[in-house]
């Protein structure tokens, strides 16, 4: 597992950013609630086994438990986070360690996605604030990112993952507004698994195939937590649970 | 089956649903119902006992209606250029458009089952919208400008819905499931035509499709301050949705 260097687009930020997204992040905390927030706190605390830093990484080997996942908007957020994280590490690792072969296009829509996933994460930590889970440790030694097919291969497998987590959790959500935002994000995540699918198989009808759309219905997939956590957990150092939501 | 869970859902809304079923268990309805649905058969009887049995100012049956009337447009917007000789040339092009065109055609099925009786009608169409795209099933490019913009506008137009299926989770299910496939169809009509598949700033055509996309304030938080990226990775990370008023402005002169 190689050493995953800091993120370089994770500037360091003047004044003026720092300001606004203070109080930004206090308006937004106003819809989470004060309670709920604390409550995520605690419970993240007990749950997890190593001493947990409040806003550092986890530590590989560490259980993070995302709770129940319908039960509080606040968990439901910690899940959507705990992707995001995911998938900006790996565009990060791509964008890095570019795979041979890559040519200026793919660069260019490789690096789109990965600010789209930064954008993502940074969002979803700000929101959470004190009651965010940790930072993840990503475990991508089954990707060899010399490899075109294993780095665009994975990628699909990511978006595709990513938009039937949102599709699948987005019934749990009880704050309009959050469902709305997780709307914001799960298209682009859709028209992540499009481009790169096109990138993958061109000229094709992969873009929205009939292994991520059922043909008779023209859905696109939904998968609970347990079924995305159960997908996703080899990809994290970290020992990731979480339940499905108990939400009637 | 989505399609049970959508009946679920309506009753919820009215929990009286099944006793105004005449002379009908609930386990025979549901059994002929999938039945016919899984066969692709119309459920014509089982339509008007929706018709019936829940309130038309339903706001989930609104929601499903407003789905329909644009998936009816998309639907039989790709079926006419599927079928206009010499608009579409090319393998990709096929593989693009019919891929679509199945989708769309599967979801005015969806959504039509589940409304049954209370489906509306499928309206008539005018795509030249009143003259203003005279050539758009001869010109292969004004056909790709409108089909990105039904598309653009059918994921804006899901995502400004979500928050009216809150108290019906599983029908809010299947709309974001729909959602996200507009959203790949969106993505590769935009690449098709030479754009990225996201929607950078508040650039498009028609100019109503597009407005509002340029925002950077999420929750409260200014993305681009939060995070020093830039203003155009910023927009094309989210995508922001359209109230109902806004895509019938859209939609209106694309009614016959």
């Amino acid at each position: 597992m190689e050493k995953l260097q800091n993120d370089p687009t994770a500037a360091p930020q003047g004044l003026t950013g720092k300001a606004s997204a203070a109080l930004g992040r206090r308006v937004f905390l106003r819809y989470l609630g004060a309670t709920a927030a604390a409550g995520v706190a605690l419970s993240a605390c007990k749950n997890e086994i190593a001493e947990p830093l409040a806003t550092g990484s986890a530590r590989a080997g560490d259980a993070i438990d995302l709770g129940d996942i319908g039960s509080k908007d606040v968990n439901v957020l910690n899940y959507a986070y705990a992707l995001e994280q995911l998938e900006a590490a790996f565009y990060t690792q791509v964008l890095l360690t570019p795979y041979a072969g890559i040519n200026g296009y793919e660069r260019a829509i490789l690096a789109d996605i990965r600010d789209h996933e930064i954008a993502h994460r940074e969002l979803f930590k700000a929101a959470l604030g004190s009651a965010a889970i940790p930072g993840l440790t990503p475990n991508f030694s089954s990707i060899n990112f010399s490899s075109r097919a294993s780095v665009l291969g994975t990628a699909r497998v990511f978006e595709a993952i990513g938009v039937s987590a949102y599709n699948g959790a987005g019934k749990y959500i009880t704050t309009p507004d959050y469902l709305v935002l997780a709307g914001k994000i799960v298209s682009v995540e859709a028209r992540h698994t499009a481009i790169i699918s096109e990138l993958v198989s061109p000229q094709t009808t992969s873009f929205s195939g009939d292994d991520i759309v059922a043909a008779a219905s023209g859905l696109g997939e939904a998968r609970t937590p347990e079924e995305v956590l159960t997908l996703v957990r080899p990809y994290v150092q970290e020992i990731l649970n979480g339940k499905n939501g108990r939400r009637a | 089956m989505n399609l049970q869970n959508i009946l679920n859902e309506i009753e919820k809304v009215d929990a009286d649903v099944y006793e105004r079923l005449d002379h009908v268990s609930r386990r025979h309805v549901f059994h002929n119902f999938l039945k016919k649905a899984l066969t692709g058969v119309a459920p014509v009887a089982f339509g008007a006992i929706l018709n019936k049995a829940y309130a038309q100012s339903s706001t989930v049956a609104d929601v499903l209606n407003f789905a329909l009337t644009l998936e009816y447009l998309e639907a039989e917007f790709y079926n006419k250029g599927l079928a206009s000789g010499g608009l579409i040339t090319g393998m990709e092009g096929w593989n693009t458009f019919q891929q679509i065109a199945k989708h769309e055609n599967a979801h005015v099925a969806l959504l039509k089952s589940a409304l049954g009786g209370a489906a509306i009608a499928k309206p008539n169409f005018d795509f030249t919208a009143k003259g203003a795209y005279p050539d758009v099933f001869s010109n292969y490019k004004t056909f790709m400008t409108l089909a990105q913009a039904f598309e653009d506008t059918g994921v804006r137009a899901y995502k400004g819905q979500a928050a009216n299926l809150i108290s019906a989770p599983d029908v809010l299910t299947v709309a974001l499931q729909i959602h996200s496939v507009e959203a790949m169809h969106a993505a590769k009509v935009r690449y098709l035509g030479g754009s990225r598949g996201w929607i950078m700033g508040a650039m498009g055509a028609p100019a109503a499709v597009y407005a509002g996309e340029d925002v950077r304030v999420q929750g409260g938080v200014d993305v681009v301050n939060l995070t020093g990226l830039g203003t155009d990775q910023v927009t094309g990370a989210f995508d922001e949705p359209l109230t109902k008023a806004q895509v019938l402005a859209i939609a209106t002169p694309f009614l016959a």
